[in-house]
C-alpha cells in the first residue's frame, strides 16, 4: 500500500544529502573538538563552520549560536536561564496559551520556583493581542515569550511588533521558532529577537540537535553544567555528526526557501480547499494567511480524531490530531480549547502537514480517502443523527 | 500498533451499527465533552435479546468495544446480558490498553442502560439491574474494575 506522510510538523526525514554530509564524522572525522590533537581539532573546524553557517542563515554572528540537544532543551535554557540570571531586575514572564509544552511546562517549574507567569488568550484565529502583550508587562517583567508559528493550527504571531514591545519597556523577547525555522525567513535583527529555539530534525536534519540563539550581551545562566563546551555555556561533548547534519539541512533549507514556501503553499491550499469543499461541518482552524505554508487543520464535527487517524493509517496516510484520546490525556489540546473551540469539536481536529516530498497525487488521494472516512465515522456516530433526520 | 488485531478488526468492520426503529430499549452513555458517546438499541422478544444495534461516538476502542458488546448479547436473554462485565469485553478484544479501559465500561454501561429502559417501560424487574442507578455518571476515566 502507498505511504503518505502527512506529519512534517511532527517531524521530517532526512534528506540524502544531508546524511551523507554526516557519514565521515561517524568514522573518520571522530574526534572530540576538545581534543587538541588533529582528530580533535578537524571536529572543532567543522564545528565552528557549522556554527557560522546556520547564524547565517538567520542574519546573527556565529558567536551568538548554541547547539543544544534540541527544540525542548533550548526552550528550557531560553527561560530558565534568563529568568534565574534576572532575578534581580524582576520575576515576572510572559508567555502565551497556545505554546508548545517545551515552554509551557518549563513556565510551571518555573512558577515552583517563585517566579510569575501571565499566559496571554489568542483570538479564535490563534493570534495573541498586542495591546493585551503590551497592558501585561510591568515593572517586574523580564522575558517575553512567544511561539513564532503554532505547531498544531500553523498560527504565525507578529513577531517583529513583538519584539518592538518587548524593547521599548525594557523587556527580552525569546520566540519559539521550531516550527518557523526552514519555512520563513528569519532575521534576528530585523525581527527584534533576543532568543530563538530552533531544532535540526524538523528540517529534514538529524533529530537530537538543535540551538539556541541568545543575542550578545544578554544575561543567561546555564542549565547544563560541566565542561567548557560551547564558550562556557552548554556542556557535553558535541554531537559532530548531528551538527554538521543541522548545519547542512539548514543551509539547504535557506537556500530553496522561495521554492519550498510556494510549493507548500499550493499543495496547502489544494488540500484545505479540497477538503472544505467536499466534507460538510468541517471547520479549517488557524489563520487564513498568517500561517505555516504546510499546516491544515481541520475540525471535523460529530466524529473523534483518533478514530479518523486509524482510519486514515489504514489507508496508508499518517496524520495527527489534538485530542484527548491521542494526546494521553482527558481533555483535547490546549491550543484548540485555546482558540475557543468547545470540547466536542476539538475532539474531532486533525492536523496534516505537507513537507518536501509531499505530491499533488498524495494530496489528492487524502481528499478522496477522507471524505469516505468521514462519513463511514458519522454514520456511526450518535451525534450526527441529528443532521441526518432534521438536517440541522 | 496501539491495539490489537481484533480491535481494529472490530473498529474497520464494526458490526451491529446502526439503530432500530421502534426498539424496545435505548440506552446513551458518555458525554461530548469527554469525547465520547455509546447508545445501544435492543428489540425483545419474550426474554431474549433478538436485535441490537449501536452508535458511538469516540475513539477506535469505544467503536470495536460497542461492536463487540452488541456482538456478544446478539439473542442472549436479558439476564445473560446483565451480567456482561467490562471484562468480558476486554477479553474478547484480546485487551486494551489502561487508558481505553473506560471504553469496555461504557459498552458495559449502555447495554444495562438499554435493558432499564426496556424494564422501564414494561414495568418488568431483572435480578441484574438491582442497585442500577440510570444518573450515575457511567463516565469515570479512572475506572479499572478489573484484574490485569
Amino acid at each position: 500500500m502507498k505511504q503518505i506522510y502527512l506529519d512534517y510538523s511532527a517531524t521530517t526525514p532526512v534528506k540524502r544529502e544531508v546524511i551523507d554530509t554526516m557519514l565521515p564524522f561517524f568514522t573518520e572525522v571522530y574526534g572530540n573538538a576538545s581534543s587538541i590533537h588533529s582528530f580533535g581539532q578537524e571536529a572543532k573546524t567543522v564545528l565552528e563552520q557549522s556554527r557560522k553557517s546556520i547564524a547565517e542563515t538567520i542574519n546573527a554572528t556565529p558567536d551568538t549560536f548554541y547547539f543544544t540537544g534540541g527544540g525542548s532543551e533550548s526552550d528550557n535554557w531560553a527561560l530558565k536561564g534568563v529568568m534565574r540570571a534576572n532575578r534581580k531586575k524582576g520575576n515576572h514572564l510572559i508567555t502565551s496559551k497556545i505554546e508548545h509544552h517545551g515552554i509551557l511546562h518549563t513556565c510551571t517549574a518555573l512558577e515552583k520556583e517563585g517566579f510569575e507567569v501571565t499566559y496571554l488568550d489568542v483570538d479564535a484565529e490563534g493570534m495573541i493581542s498586542l495591546e493585551a502583550l503590551e497592558a501585561a508587562i510591568t515593572d517586574q517583567t523580564v522575558l517575553i515569550s512567544i511561539m513564532f508559528i503554532n505547531n498544531e493550527i500553523g498560527t504565525m504571531q507578529p513577531v517583529k511588533a513583538i519584539g518592538e514591545i518587548a524593547h521599548k519597556h525594557g523587556v527580552l523577547f525569546h520566540t519559539d521558532a521550531v516550527q518557523a525555522y526552514g519555512n520563513v525567513k528569519i532575521d534576528v535583527n530585523a525581527m527584534n529577537i533576543d532568543l530563538m529555539s530552533v531544532s535540526g530534525h524538523k528540517i529534514y536534519g538529524p533529530k537530537g540537535i538543535g540551538g539556541l540563539y541568545i543575542k550578545k550581551g544578554i544575561r543567561i545562566q546555564n542549565i547544563i553544567e560541566g565542561g567548557a563546551q560551547e564558550r562556557n555555556r552548554r556542556a557535553g561533548t558535541e554531537n559532530i555528526p548531528g551538527i554538521v547534519g543541522f548545519a547542512k539541512a539548514a543551509v539547504m533549507a535557506d537556500e530553496a526557501l522561495e521554492s519550498h514556501r510556494e510549493k507548500l503553499i499550493y499543495l496547502r491550499d489544494k488540500l484545505a480547499n479540497g477538503i472544505m469543499a467536499t466534507i460538510p461541518y468541517a471547520k479549517y482552524n488557524g489563520h487564513p494567511t498568517e500561517r505555516h505554508p504546510g499546516n491544515v487543520n481541520i475540525c471535523f464535527e460529530f466524529i473523534e480524531g483518533e478514530a479518523l487517524l486509524l482510519s486514515l493509517n489504514a489507508k496508508g496516510i499518517a496524520g495527527s490530531s489534538g485530542s484527548a484520546c491521542t494526546s494521553g490525556s482527558l481533555d483535547p489540546s490546549h491550543v484548540l480549547l485555546a482558540i475557543g473551540l468547545p470540547h466536542e469539536i476539538a475532539h474531532g481536529s486533525l492536523r496534516l502537514s505537507i513537507g518536501d516530498f509531499t505530491t499533488e497525487e498524495d494530496v489528492d488521494y487524502t481528499i478522496e480517502s477522507l471524505k469516505e472516512i468521514v462519513q463511514k465515522l458519522r454514520l456511526m456516530s450518535p451525534l450526527y443523527d441529528k443532521v441526518l433526520k432534521e438536517g440541522k | 500498533m496501539l491495539y490489537t488485531e481484533k480491535v481494529m478488526d472490530h473498529f474497520m468492520n464494526p458490526r451491529n451499527v446502526g439503530e432500530i426503529e421502534n426498539a424496545d430499549g435505548v440506552g446513551e452513555v458518555g458525554n461530548v465533552k469527554c469525547g465520547d458517546i455509546m447508545r445501544i438499541y435492543i428489540k425483545v422478544d419474550g426474554d431474549q435479546i433478538v436485535d441490537v444495534k449501536f452508535k458511538t461516538f469516540g475513539c477506535g476502542s469505544a467503536i470495536a468495544a460497542s461492536s463487540v458488546a452488541t456482538e456478544l448479547i446478539m439473542g442472549k436473554t436479558i439476564d445473560e446480558a446483565l451480567a456482561l462485565t467490562n471484562k468480558q469485553v476486554i477479553d474478547e478484544l484480546g485487551g486494551l490498553p489502561p487508558v481505553k479501559v473506560h471504553c469496555s465500561v461504557l459498552a458495559e454501561q449502555a447495554l444495562k442502560a438499554a435493558i432499564y429502559d426496556y424494564a422501564t417501560k414494561n414495568a418488568l424487574t431483572f435480578k441484574g439491574l438491582e442497585g442500577y442507578d440510570p444518573d450515575e455518571d457511567h463516565h469515570d476515566h479512572d475506572v479499572v474494575d478489573i484484574e490485569f
